[in-house]
């Protein structure tokens, strides 16, 4: 056993094919700490779902190391690893009571028959649903269903609990309390979670850090906020959040800021990330509730005459279109509060953003 | 509740509600009905019907009611402990006379020999004799042309004949017959059928747990594997299923010859030829073949309904692949492999054609002997008592099953 200075699980350049003719992850390595809320994050196919199912064991890595607790587990069968896992719609035995399906892994266990009786009803406590024991899964909901599976992955104390898009099933407000439960179950246990979702309001809501996958490698890890504020490149900034995307060429490079040209549009000033050298082209990233219209004139490093598409009404704020910058798609956010000029489509507006919120990124 | 209680609601066109409702109703009913009726006057005419003719014939004396009416009454204050009187052989011969010219002897001797052996060729000589006497005394000369006429059991087995029912048929399925102190049982030599028909169900129970044996591992298989190779896999298991019963067994009697290339195969490896053919080894080995897709089918298709999820959480939960297969996955075959056993072993039950060509006379089963006695003997009441008997033992049986496993759980895909 590892400190717990050392990380708990670690994947070392690690390779995995199906077919032995393309890559569906691709030189992972990635480190989770103990008592970690980690979020793998990815469209279908872009392998976060095979990294869980190398890390539960049911999937072999073609290349790599896997480790867990300091000791090699590439080959150790899924019942001997002691990892907790909820399903994506559950896999309750149907066959089985709620209770009978949260005892399983304690009789397979061999505890004493009273010590399983306490851990179950304590179980079904932390879920809130001891009055329900005695049911079949058949018999409960789908929220009821997402709440066995997950007291049956936690009831026999694992370390490490994976989860595979268990919230996809659940319709949107259900899921949102889920999640904030799940979250809360996360912080009281002090478990080590892996959390594997498409969604990435999920991602964002639940993690301590979130690794965006796609095409088998991780494009990002970082904590929510920096994922968010700071993507890396254009796929993190075009998956996570809404985001403007203008493609230009660079112009010019100094330390912290560089010029971007658009071209036959304009100059704009953004913050060098993925972009090499000059005259290389970029695509610029840049969210939405940061571009201000009509702002007063000095006020920001890039200011640009725009037209203004459509408007939509969304209660707290609308969502404006607007053509700027040969972009006929760029998206204003405007806060629903005082002092907001009231626009209409077609009409000449100013548009604003500092240099800083807007990031040169990859071309894409 | 509340529209019950309020009495004639109206329609908007003034036609209470309840009427409008039974008319609407009506065609709909209807209309069901017409699609239930071929098939179900199809079933009465071709099923139901015959088999109630024909289990009726099994307790009726249609040889013998009707044509010894003179005996019948001759002998109605009979203590059947003596020989019988003149009177009841006068009616006996009167009877015989009648039915010498209708040509029917024939038929009551072959009645009477079921339970009498060797009365059919007595009743033919005295028939012959008594045809040309104009007057008695009879008994006389019954006796003097065969002793066996002073025999009391024949007497009382001519009673019962001329009787419009009789329980011959039914106690003789189950090895019994009618003595004179009540029921009791039919000598060894006669006592076949519980014989039979514990053979039957040794056999079917045989049949039935080698398909289970080997088709549920092939039906695991072809459940998990992807499904352009499961599609193949399943032409394997259904060709043979889509060939007729007739050809598989006619296949299998070649392959058993002593002569044949099985026997070929064993001279070549082991340097012996074995019996194969009319044995019961052969006869199981020929049914557990051609059972075998009844018995997977049900199996696969309920096993296709498991999700695989299912044996990796409780892997995942920390069960060996053995524990998980045998505390989460088989539980949920239950239901097909209750069916699929179920029909096999009720259709074992009644598999004549197979035993008859590949097994020996030891293997026959009942199926056998109601055929027996349909086309050769052409004993109706015997055939359909053994046919009904074997209905009712399954009756019995699948009752039995259903309180044990519940048909509700059963499923047949």
């Amino acid at each position: 056993m590892g400190t717990t200075n050392d990380p708990f699980v670690t994947f070392t350049d690690v390779q995995k094919t199906y077919d032995g003719e393309t890559l569906v992850v691709k030189n992972l390595n990635l480190s989770i700490e103990h008592g970690e809320f980690l979020t793998l994050l990815g469209p279908s196919g872009s392998g976060k779902t095979t990294t869980l199912m190398m890390l539960a064991g049911f999937e072999v890595p073609t290349h790599g190391r896997i480790e867990m607790g300091g000791a090699e587990i590439n080959n150790l069968a899924p019942h001997k690893r002691n990892i907790g896992m909820v399903f994506q719609n559950y896999a309750l035995f149907p066959h089985m009571t709620v209770e009978e399906n949260l005892a399983f892994p304690l009789q397979v266990r061999k505890l004493a028959k009273d010590e399983i009786a306490k851990k179950v009803q304590r179980a079904l406590e932390m879920v809130q649903m001891p009055q329900l024991a005695k049911r079949r899964p058949a018999q409960l909901s789908g929220g009821q269903q997402q709440r066995v599976a997950l007291a049956r992955a936690l009831v026999f104390d694992p370390k490490l609990v994976l989860m595979d898009e268990p919230l996809g099933a659940l319709d949107k407000q259900l899921r949102e309390h889920m999640q904030i439960e799940i979250k809360h179950i996360h912080e009281r246990l002090g478990v080590t979670v892996v959390y594997v979702t498409h969604d990435q309001s999920e991602a964002l809501t639940m993690s301590d850090r979130v690794a965006v996958f796609n095409d088998g490698i991780i494009q990002q890890l970082a904590k929510p906020s920096d994922l968010y504020e700071r993507p890396e490149n254009s796929f993190v900034a075009q998956f996570i959040g809404e985001n403007n995307r203008l493609s230009g060429k660079v112009a010019s490079v100094n330390g912290k800021s560089c010029g971007v040209t658009i071209a036959d549009f304009g100059l704009v000033n953004a913050i060098p990330v993925g972009v090499q050298s000059v005259g290389s082209p970029t695509t610029l990233s840049l969210r939405p509730e940061r571009v201000r219209i009509n702002p007063d004139s000095g006020a920001y490093a890039n200011q640009f005459d725009a037209e203004v598409q459509e408007l939509i009404y969304l209660g707290d704020h609308t969502r404006c279109r607007v053509s700027v910058l040969g972009n006929s798609n760029f998206i204003i956010k405007v806060a629903n509060a005082e002092g907001i000029p009231s626009l209409s489509p077609g009409e000449k507006v100013r548009v604003g953003w500092k240099s800083e919120d807007c990031r040169a990124l990859d071309a894409y | 509740m509340a529209a019950v209680d309020v009495p004639g609601i109206l329609t908007i066109d003034g036609v209470p509600l309840k009427a409008k409702l039974a008319r609407a109703d009506r065609t709909r009913k209807l209309r069901a009905l017409g699609l239930v009726l071929p098939l179900f006057a199809f079933i009465l005419l071709t099923f139901l019907i015959p088999l109630a003719v024909m289990t009726f014939k099994s307790v009726k004396n249609d040889e013998t009611f009707g044509r010894l009416d003179r005996t019948k009454e001759a002998l109605a204050d009979w203590d059947q402990q003596t020989i019988p009187g003149e009177a009841a052989f006068a009616a006996l011969a009167q009877d015989l006379q009648d039915a010498q010219k209708m040509r029917q002897a024939g038929e009551i001797a072959k009645r009477v020999n079921y339970e009498f052996a060797g009365a059919q060729s007595k009743f033919k000589a005295i028939a012959r004799k008594v045809e040309k006497m104009q007057a008695g005394p009879y008994k006389e000369v019954f006796v003097a042309t065969d002793k066996v006429w002073s025999d009391i059991r024949l007497w009382r087995i001519i009673h019962s004949a001329s009787q419009r029912f009789t329980s011959y048929y039914w106690l003789s399925a189950l090895d019994l017959r009618e003595g004179a102190d009540g029921i009791e049982r039919a000598p060894a030599d006669q006592a076949v059928f519980v014989d039979v028909y514990g053979r039957t169900f040794w056999i079917g129970g045989i049949v039935t747990i080698l398909t289970l044996i080997l088709g549920f591992p092939v039906a695991y298989l072809l459940a998990t594997q992807p499904v352009h190779r499961a599609s193949i896999l399943m032409i394997f298991v259904m060709l043979p299923f889509w060939t007729s019963l007739l050809v598989r067994t006619t296949a299998w009697f070649v392959l058993l010859r002593t002569e044949g290339p099985l026997n070929d195969l064993a001279e070549l490896i082991v340097g012996m030829r074995f019996d194969m053919i009319f044995t019961r080894f052969g006869t199981i080995l020929a049914m557990t073949h051609i059972q075998l897709p009844f018995t997977l089918l049900p199996i696969y298709s309920v096993m296709k309904t498991i999700p695989p999820s299912h044996i990796r959480a409780a892997r995942s939960l920390g069960a060996g692949p053995f524990h998980a297969f045998w505390r989460v996955y088989y539980p949920q075959t239950v239901p097909g492999i209750a069916a699929g056993c179920l029909l096999t072993f009720i259709l074992s039950l009644g598999y004549y054609i197979t035993p008859a060509l590949v097994g020996g006379p030891r293997d026959q089963m009942v199926s056998y002997y109601i055929s027996y006695y349909m086309n050769n003997v052409i004993n109706f009441g015997q055939a359909s008592a053994l046919g009904a008997t074997l209905l009712i033992i399954t009756m019995v049986l699948y009752w039995l099953y259903n309180r044990l496993v519940g048909i509700d759980n059963m499923k047949l895909g």
